[in-house]
């Protein structure tokens, strides 16, 4: 008995120690193409151009250092790298603020078709009316859901979204000849760092709002910062708040401050990162917005692709319509067109080029399509009671500041106060959820309450999946609760990496191979 | 309704547990005026059959480069894209995955970040690269934006014709800066942040950069180099001297898609690293100490640094990017250069056929891949009779100038016809 379990523990050191490749089972090891063989064929097969006389006026460009590995060993090579990851097809990613739902594979068979993918931007525009047609249906999708008339779908990303509704905001100022004079954006202290770093690009100065113990902005810490330097509010260009909040609630006093900024001559731009809580099913354009940016990437389901492409539309009031970017589409007659600066001359100008990320605008529409009105209607219903669901679960086993105030919208917010007293934080609980084969949600976000967790389910999970993602949750919480937070600071083992060193990352940056 | 997992029966046991009736109790802290009565006045869910046929139909009506002789370039250009490189970017570990804010589970993106921060910089002849940004036009106003935090000077100088819409783009996001911002054409001069030359221009003709370098030197400015078609860089020398080079990759591995989802690129010197717009991805090592690769300095980010970032940019165009890697490592130093060869020939055979059409005259003394024609007649109407008879010429620019770009999908009978229905349209 003994020996055989002898014989066993030696086997596994032989694996772990004697090996040299690292691969382990289903873990992977791979290198960096630039430390593979070169070999002698690359993996495309080119003819070489005969009797080529250059005309580019100089000499053909020297060794650039290029690897080269033919088509099996390149596609091995991101294969076998691809199984590091972690995806929304793999499981539950309940990120914060990011909404990882499904992503239909419908939506990129579409974006594929050749009278989509093999188009040219400056194609004349009778030739491409299928997609300026593609282009119209989703401004209208979005105006309607919305119900702010006014579409520009270029901005390639939110952030790119908010520059564009910032400076829309900007150029009605401007039009009005108060530019100079209203030079302050008020945000909240749960905003994205985007809202003000926003700002900032547009030149502008950022007044912070404080939220209240009930994790929302009040009336009177409006007034107080609306007020603060002008009796009227005249310096104020604009607020900029997400609804619902970074804390996952709708702001429930909106409408009230929404008026007292209006009659103050400044205008409100929301983030729409949170859309998903509210989309068919509440209407942003009536609770005071003026302009807002939609995550096609979120709420509509483009997928996020590891980081990009994103896609930030924004819809804006009839009044600021004419001064977003350009160019949007108009039809006129059966005919559609592309608006552009000789059109709409009061316009801000253009921000990217050609006319936005196309590609996402065809994914965003064969996702509307596919749900409808009545589907989009349940997403946010669903949406909404999986996160409820998840903090009625939870708020026992974790501090969860605003539970008791009753319903949140589509994200939990939690904190680790609870698990502190025993040395265990929001970190270790992220890296104990990654252990346990789950993404972690978002961590120190909102940054204004300490070791936030903001954990947003979306629509796309079935009540098991969930189950399972509160079980693992209150093992974790127990398990901090036996004071094991030693084991906590050494997770994840399992992973193909441990934690690894961003400190180093960012002291001795090697930011390319050599 | 086929993407929404939860039943009746799961829905009510959940209500019960959260204590409430019903899901509009959920809402209860929204204003009435805001709530859908009934639904949004939209359609209803559609199946996958129905889905494709409607947006099927919308394709149908497009003129597709497939579909015939295409010579459009003008940023923008036309190539194979071979079929590994979409079989890898749509994998879901790919394709589904978030930004790689947790390493551990996300290193597949990671190092496939890292290797595209290789490529651009060897490609750009630069000591380092970002992670990506939205595309060339983004990407040169960041180069003038972080040439201003550089230098600490109010004026921008455009060397030569940069793209239109780069142009504009530039424009625009410098009219923040209330008037404070000079955009010049020609003269460098001690007050200048920045010089922007594209090469090849936006008319098709390489630059070099020796002399620029030294007016930049002579007035402590920085040069900008702007490229939206990679390709190029195959063949041309690469622009070394610069301090920033910026631009354009959708030619490797991305589909013209109508403008977009394109790749913007971004390299510079070492020195300037930490003035950089935009992800960057560094190597570390982890706690067994295994290389693995992180998000790394972010403390230029706004996520950090809020209202004092560099930028406001929260995303990279990831998937783009992996799709360039991908086909890159397909390409390797062989295939890449070849095929920059590919596209200068084809060029040049069209540029000989165009000029022996009666009355056609080459502007350019040289080129890569595209050039401009001199016709006997306005440009725009020549463009659209070719249109009309199934050849989509190119980019027609002022009076009688033709833009027209040629790629390895360029074939000899794609040029003889454009040869052809040119003559007989003038």
């Amino acid at each position: 008995m003994s020996a055989e379990k002898n014989s066993q523990q030696s086997a596994i050191e032989l694996t772990q120690h004697d090996m040299t490749d690292g691969n382990i089972g289903l873990h992977y090891e791979e290198n960096l193409l630039w430390e593979k063989e070169r070999a002698d064929h690359p993996g495309v097969d080119l003819p070489e151009p005969q009797n080529l006389a250059l005309r580019t006026g100089g000499k053909p460009r020297g060794d650039i250092g290029l690897p080269q590995v033919s088509e099996p060993q390149a596609l091995r090579h991101f294969v076998r790298m691809s199984t590091w990851n972690y995806s929304i097809d793999h499981g539950f990613f309940p990120l914060g603020s990011c909404t990882m739902k499904h992503n239909p594979r419908l939506n990129e068979k579409l974006a594929r078709l050749p009278g989509f993918a093999h188009i040219h931007p400056m194609q004349d525009e009778s030739t491409v009316q299928g997609a300026l047609a593609v282009m119209h249906d989703l401004q209208h999708w979005l105006a309607e859901l919305t119900n702010l008339p006014g579409v520009c779908l270029s901005p390639a990303a939110g952030a790119h979204g908010e520059l564009a509704g910032m400076m829309t905001i900007r150029r009605a100022h401007e039009q009005k000849g108060e530019n100079k004079k209203r030079r302050i954006v008020l945000t909240p202290d749960s905003a994205h760092g985007t809202n003000p770093a926003t700002a900032t690009t547009c030149g502008y100065e950022v007044r912070n709002m404080p939220t209240k113990e009930n994790g929302m902005l009040t009336v009177a810490a409006f007034k107080e910062a609306l007020y603060k330097t002008d009796p009227d509010g005249a310096d104020i260009a604009a607020m900029m708040v997400t609804n619902p909040n970074t804390c996952g609630l709708f702001e429930k006093d909106m409408v009230e401050i929404a008026d007292l900024l209006h009659e103050a001559g400044a205008y409100f731009y929301c983030d729409g990162a949170n859309f998903n809580a509210l989309v068919g099913k509440v209407r942003p354009g009536d609770f005071g917005v003026d302009v807002m940016h939609i995550n096609l990437h979120k709420t509509f389901s483009t997928p996020h692709g590891g980081g990009g492409p994103g896609s930030g539309p924004i819809c804006c009031t009839e009044e600021l319509a004419k001064y977003m970017p350009v160019p949007t589409v108009i039809k006129q007659g059966d005919v559609y067109k592309l608006e552009t600066e000789g059109d709409r001359p009061e316009t801000l100008g253009r921000l990217k080029g050609y006319h936005g990320q196309f590609g996402m605008h065809v994914r965003a529409l064969s996702y509307m399509l596919s749900h409808g009105a009545d589907g989009l209607q349940r997403v946010s219903e669903d949406a909404v009671l999986n996160a409820n669901y998840i903090l009625a679960s939870l708020k026992d086993d974790y501090h969860a500041p605003f539970a008791h105030q009753g319903p949140c919208m589509h994200e939990a917010l939690l904190t680790d106060k609870i698990q502190k007293e025993n040395g265990v934080t929001t970190l270790d609980i992220a890296k104990a959820l990654v252990e346990h084969g789950f993404h972690p949600m978002t961590v120190y976000f909102p940054i204004h309450i300490a070791g936030t967790m903001l954990i947003e389910p979306t629509e796309t999970e079935s009540k098991d999946s969930i189950d399972r993602f509160i079980t693992v949750m209150k093992d974790i919480a127990n398990g901090a609760k036996a004071g094991k937070a030693d084991e906590f600071h050494s997770y994840p083992q399992s992973t193909p990496r441990k934690r690894l060193d961003e400190v180093k990352a960012a002291r001795q940056p090697v930011l390319r191979w050599r | 309704m086929r993407y929404l997992p939860q039943t009746e029966n799961s829905r009510k046991a959940m209500l019960d547990t959260c204590g409430y009736e019903e899901v509009n109790d959920l809402y209860r802290d929204v204003p009435k005026q805001a709530f859908v009565n009934g639904l949004v006045d939209l359609p209803l869910h559609k199946g996958e059959l129905e889905v494709e046929r409607y947006m099927g139909a919308y394709a149908n009506e497009n003129r597709a480069a497939v579909d015939g002789p295409f010579f459009l370039g003008a940023g923008t250009y036309y190539h194979h894209i071979p079929s590994s490189v979409d079989y890898i970017i749509q994998r879901s570990e790919f394709l589904t995955a978030y930004t790689p804010y947790q390493p551990e589970i996300a290193q597949g993106t990671l190092q496939a970040i890292f290797e595209y921060q290789t490529f651009i910089a060897q490609l750009t002849g630069q000591d380092i690269a970002n992670a990506s940004l939205y595309d060339g036009a983004t990407a040169m106003t960041e180069a003038a934006l972080m040439a201003l935090r550089v230098t600490k000077r109010k004026k921008i100088v455009l060397g030569n014709a940069v793209h239109p819409d780069y142009k504009s783009v530039l424009d625009s996001y410098m009219w923040n800066f209330d008037g404070e911002i000079e955009i010049g054409q020609g003269q460098i001069d001690d007050q200048t942040a920045c010089v922007i030359v594209q090469s090849p221009d936006f008319y098709g003709q390489p630059h070099k950069y020796d002399a620029l370098r030294q007016q930049c030197d002579e007035n402590g400015a920085l040069l900008v180099v702007v490229v939206n078609e990679i390709v190029s860089l195959g063949i041309l020398e690469p622009p070394e001297v610069a301090d920033i080079v910026c631009g354009e990759a959708q030619s490797i591995g991305l589909p013209m898609s109508y403008g977009g989802p394109h790749l913007g690129f971004f390299a510079c010197k070492e020195k300037y690293m930490r003035q950089m717009p935009g992800r960057l991805c560094g190597m570390t090592e982890d706690a067994d100490g295994k290389r693995g690769f992180v998000l790394t300095l972010s403390t230029r980010e706004q996520h950090i640094r809020r209202d004092k970032a560099t930028s406001n940019i929260c995303t990279n165009q990831g998937l783009c990017a992996l799709a360039f890697t991908v086909h890159m490592s397909l390409l390797g130093e062989d295939g890449f250069k070849r095929l920059a060869r590919l596209n200068h020939e084809a060029a040049c055979r069209l540029a000989d056929a165009l000029e022996a059409v009666n009355g056609v005259k080459l502007e350019n003394q040289t080129f890569f891949n595209e050039f401009v024609v001199c016709l006997p007649k306005e440009a725009s109407s020549v463009a659209q009779a070719l249109s009309d008879k199934g050849v989509i010429a190119g980019l027609a620019l002022d009076n009688n100038r033709l833009l027209v770009a040629a790629t390895e999908m360029t074939t000899d009978a794609d040029i003889a016809a454009f040869a052809k229905v040119l003559s007989e349209v003038l």
